[in-house]
């Protein structure tokens, strides 16, 4: 991998890095780079360490999530951050993602909430850097203060700064049972205060998400039917799902009429949310991945209604907007000035066609200082611009 | 004190009277200190072996003020050193004679608490305690919970990424900052994350966490708060060998049960706790567990009965569970106050914190109890054993000739065996100037040049807490140049203190 890097170094010809490609359609398209070529770390894959009752593995950075998540499942543990697989939403198969490429562009599911995100469970990785050399960040263990914490540095950098050759990763014990809540029928905002009393109880909810009436029939199969649900997520050993389910029924059911799901079918419905199914759709209608303060997201929605077509659910109670424009325009403007005015955060355009995504910015433009320290770090790790130019732009 | 640091700059010791004008105008009042008699308290930290008293030390109030000093220091290229509480236990916040120490204790309001977003907003000179005081009137708390939390602030547990017995279950500072406000050596300001979660472009928020002070000067912090838990209760669980403890740590893990807490103290610490604080504790076995369990009430009945056969099974000679908050509090006062505990039977001690693999620690104890003889040097140890962080404490005297340098011999030793086992140098105190020279054991040539690339990121100037961190300061640009050579000596000009 040195090689390649210093190569490309030494011919000025950018390298695409990528795990399978699966996100290739992610972030700016790859257009007029002359000489580029596509860097594959698809066969560096294989699960190079695990050990259970440490809770550690590590694996080439190519290895597909879905082999590290079928050999976690049989040791009943799991990746806590519920890494999402965007390939549904893209029209691509399910299961392409690559553990490098997960990190690479620090995606998370619902449990990101009560978890914590990719940055959050990585303990350590190799690398390969812009300048062509191999280094190693973090360790094996969970504890680890020792110099600055590359490995979250990075989580979200979309392979522009370094290529991960291999990763080292925090698991977690699987849970015994899961349950959902579901609250029917309830307005955006009469949910955004569910969620919060929820999350803000003792009862250690590990997913909060709404469903607006117009998208609750596009997930698990319709199983939910055309009206409004939102979703309550509680894990744990037996008795205490039992305790904490009615512990929330008792307030909730005042909000609303409840029901409840169990293991396979409350699982499926949280895989659909974490995939964003309701969009999955085999379009290209721009998609936006919304970040803002949870209790601001349904005013956020309320406003973008009045000004543009728009279809829209909610992860994270109901801080991350997943928006679809219905009428082919990102509307980049209009959506961020929206973010902007309820409180500040972040808009990525997840989806879009080329043409659009090589007009309107992919990522959130930075703040002038901050955009500045962020070039410098690129500069200091990639300083010929040899990795992803322009990736996330 | 055997680590050395940079040799001050003469120019700024020349120009001393003159800069604390400058800060002055900055910073009216009595914002700014320079006698001797004053500046001696800001002299040390918690790593008191090493002492240097400032050039001067200021204490801002505003973001803009710090803004100003920064941007004055950087044009006129004078050291800078933040200060929090200054409980460091490696020394991050050890002064430069040619330096400004960088105060931040008069930060100290909490600026927001929204129950809703679950977050508070506050001041990095507000307490860690503090922030919980200030929430729990409606049943939430600030989960990372280091054994000073009634004095360091917040703005140094982001500094040094700060852990404490409930880290196991809850994480790590980096786990529960959700935004920051920090200040840059040039003097600009920058804001990461806030309310919202994860946000974009590369996670500098995530870098700066556990920068000890050495990228920039944090001025707001913004955390997650949670609920308590329902319940808690703790297992106090006594092993005739510490072999046997761990396989019941690993056996509990192994079993997908994640304790609010789980701590280990070996002989030496139970006695002194026991002879400090009488919290109840078994003398005759050779390691105890506190295993908390904490959550609603029905699930830390389920699973008290688990980790008792857990206990039981694997040789426990002691098995006793809290029956009341008192008791509760009675398990842990012990092991909380193992440090002063330690300090009463002997008159100094040094506080290692490297972190091992779990299911190594026999093979590391047995290697300490050999460097203790080899050393002629007693060591106690309480242990986060959740996540295998060691807290080592080497008993010494200072007023003995040659037991200071002894006991940072045998500290090196310790961690170099951490290292050796697949573990670091530091799990939660940091590197500051304590573990400095030790990096190069645990990083190669490139790892170390690669972080001192954030570095230069950062600070191109290295004025930003120079000589903690990093053994060797290599220019920026030097840095910079692109790859030379395989095999070629970086770099042999370059000064190592
Ligand atoms: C903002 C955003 C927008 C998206 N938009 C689209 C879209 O419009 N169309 C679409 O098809 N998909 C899109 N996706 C998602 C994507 O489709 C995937 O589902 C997912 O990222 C697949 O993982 P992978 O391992 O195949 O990664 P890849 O797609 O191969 O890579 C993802 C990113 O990680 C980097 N990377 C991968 N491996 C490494 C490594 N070892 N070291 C360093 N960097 C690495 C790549 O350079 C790339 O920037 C988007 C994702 C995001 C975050
Ligand atoms: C008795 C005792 C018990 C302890 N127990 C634990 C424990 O259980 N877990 C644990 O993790 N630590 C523990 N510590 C260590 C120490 O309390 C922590 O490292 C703490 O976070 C330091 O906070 P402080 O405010 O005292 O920072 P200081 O000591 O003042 O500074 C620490 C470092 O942070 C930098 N810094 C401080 N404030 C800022 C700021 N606003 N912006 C940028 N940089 C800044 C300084 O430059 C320095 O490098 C303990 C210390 C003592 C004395």
């Amino acid at each position: 991998m040195r090689e390649i890097v210093r190569a490309a170094i030494a011919e000025d010809a950018p390298l695409l890095v990528e795990g399978t490609g699966s996100k290739r359609g992610l972030g700016k398209p790859e257009t007029g780079l002359a000489n580029a070529r596509r860097l594959s770390l698809a066969e560096c894959r294989g699960v190079t360490l695990y050990e259970p009752e440490e809770l550690v593995l590590s694996a080439r950075a190519g290895t597909p999530i879905a082999e590290i998540e079928a050999l976690l499942a049989a040791h009943r543990q799991r990746l806590e951050f519920e890494p999402m697989d965007l390939g549904p939403l893209h029209g691509l198969a399910s299961g392409l993602g690559t553990i490098g490429g997960v990190l690479a562009c620090n995606l998370a599911g619902p449990r990101r909430i009560a978890r914590g995100s990719a940055r959050d469970h990585v303990l350590g990785l190799t690398a390969v850097s812009g300048r062509g050399e191999v280094f190693r960040a973090g360790g094996r263990v969970v504890k680890n203060v020792t110099g600055y914490d590359l490995s979250k540095g990075l989580a979200g950098s979309f392979g522009t700064l370094a290529v991960m050759t291999s990763v080292t990763m925090k698991v977690m014990p699987d849970v015994e049972t899961e349950a959902t809540l579901v609250l029917r029928g309830l307005a955006d905002d009469a949910a955004a205060g569910a969620m919060a009393a929820a999350m803000g109880s003792s009862a250690e909810v590990s997913g909060a998400a709404h469903l607006p009436y117009a998208v609750a029939g596009r997930v698990a199969e319709g199983a939910l039917g055309r009206e409004a649900a939102t979703l309550i997520r509680i894990e744990g050993v037996e008795p205490s799902v039992e305790a904490r389910a009615a512990h929330l029924s008792a307030g909730l059911s005042r909000v609303g009429r409840l029901e409840r799901l169990e293991g396979e079918a409350s699982r499926a419905l949280w895989r659909d949310v974490r995939d964003v199914r309701p969009f999955a759709d085999g379009t290209d209608k721009p998609v936006w991945r919304i970040s803002v303060a949870p209790t601001r997201g349904h005013e956020l929605v309320m406003s973008l209604r009045m000004a543009a077509a728009i279809d829209a659910f909610y992860d994270w109670q109901g801080g991350l907007v997943w928006l679809r424009m219905e009428a082919g325009e990102p509307e980049a403007d209009l959506v961020r000035q929206a973010v902007r005015r309820h409180g500040g955060g972040h808009a990525t355009l997840m989806r879009a066609s080329e043409a659009a995504r090589t007009s309107a910015p992919v990522f959130e433009p930075q703040p002038d200082a901050l955009a500045r320290l962020s070039k410098r770090l690129k500069d200091q790790f990639d300083p010929a611009g040899i990795l992803n130019p322009g990736r996330m732009g | 004190m055997s680590v050395r640091m940079p040799a001050p700059n003469g120019t700024i010791l020349a120009r001393r009277r003159e800069i604390v004008e400058a800060l002055r105008r900055i910073v009216p009042g009595e914002g700014v200190v320079a006698e001797a008699t004053e500046l001696k308290p800001f002299e040390t930290d918690g790593l008191t072996a090493y002492r240097q008293v400032p050039l001067a030390a200021v204490l801002p109030e505003t973001t803009a003020e710090v803004a100003a000093i920064l941007s004055y220091c950087h044009a006129n290229e004078i050291p800078v050193v933040p200060r929090g509480s200054g409980t460091s236990l490696s020394g991050g916040a050890l002064p430069l004679a040619d330096g400004v120490l960088l105060v931040l204790s008069r930060f100290n309001r909490i600026l927001e608490i929204d129950f809703d977003n679950r977050c508070a907003v506050v001041q990095p000179g507000v307490t860690n305690l503090g922030i919980t005081k200030a929430v729990e009137h409606r049943g939430f708390y600030y989960a990372p919970d280091p054994s000073s939390q009634i004095a360091c602030s917040i703005g140094g547990n982001v500094a040094e990424n700060s852990g404490g017995v409930h880290c196991l279950k809850y994480g790590l500072t980096a786990n529960n900052v959700l935004g920051i406000e920090f200040v840059t050596i040039e003097g600009e300001v920058i804001r990461l994350g806030g309310k919202h979660l994860d946000a974009e472009g590369y996670d500098l928020l995530g870098l700066m966490t556990g920068s000890e002070g050495l990228l920039g000067v944090v001025t707001e912090v913004t955390v997650r708060i949670l609920q308590k838990p329902e319940t808690a209760r703790a297992l106090l669980l006594g092993f005739p060998t510490s072999e046997q403890a761990g396989a019941c740590v690993a056996a509990i893990i192994g079993q997908g049960i994640i304790p609010g807490g789980m701590e280990m103290m070996d002989r030496p610490a139970i006695h002194a706790a026991e002879a400090f604080v009488h919290a109840g504790y078994p003398l005759d076995v050779e390691a105890l567990l506190i295993v908390e369990l904490d959550g609603p009430q029905a699930e830390v009945d389920h699973l008290l009965a688990v980790v008792e056969g857990i206990a039981t099974a694997e040789g426990a000679v002691t098995a006793k569970v809290s029956q009341s908050e008192d008791e509760r509090a009675r398990f842990w006062a012990g092991r909380k106050a193992a440090f002063p505990a330690v300090g009463r039977i002997s008159p100094d001690y040094l506080c290692m914190d490297g972190t091992i693999p779990r299911k190594e620690l026999p093979r590391v104890l047995a290697g300490m109890r050999a460097l203790s003889e080899k050393h002629g040097l007693a060591v106690a140890n309480v242990f986060h054993a959740g996540d295998g962080n060691l807290h080592p404490l080497i008993l010494y005297d200072a007023s003995r000739d040659d037991e200071l340098s002894r006991a940072e011999a045998f500290g090196n030793d310790i961690l170099r065996l951490c290292v050796e086992v697949g573990g670091v140098l530091t799990g939660e105190h940091g590197v500051g100037v304590e573990k400095r020279d030790l990096m190069p054991e645990m990083f190669s040539e490139d790892d170390l040049r690669h972080q001192q690339r954030v570095k230069c990121a950062f600070d191109d100037k290295h004025l930003l807490n120079p000589g903690k961190m990093f053994p060797v300061l290599h220019r920026c640009a030097e840095l910079g140049r692109m790859h030379v050579h395989r095999g070629q000596v970086p770099f042999p000009d370059l000064p190592r203190f």
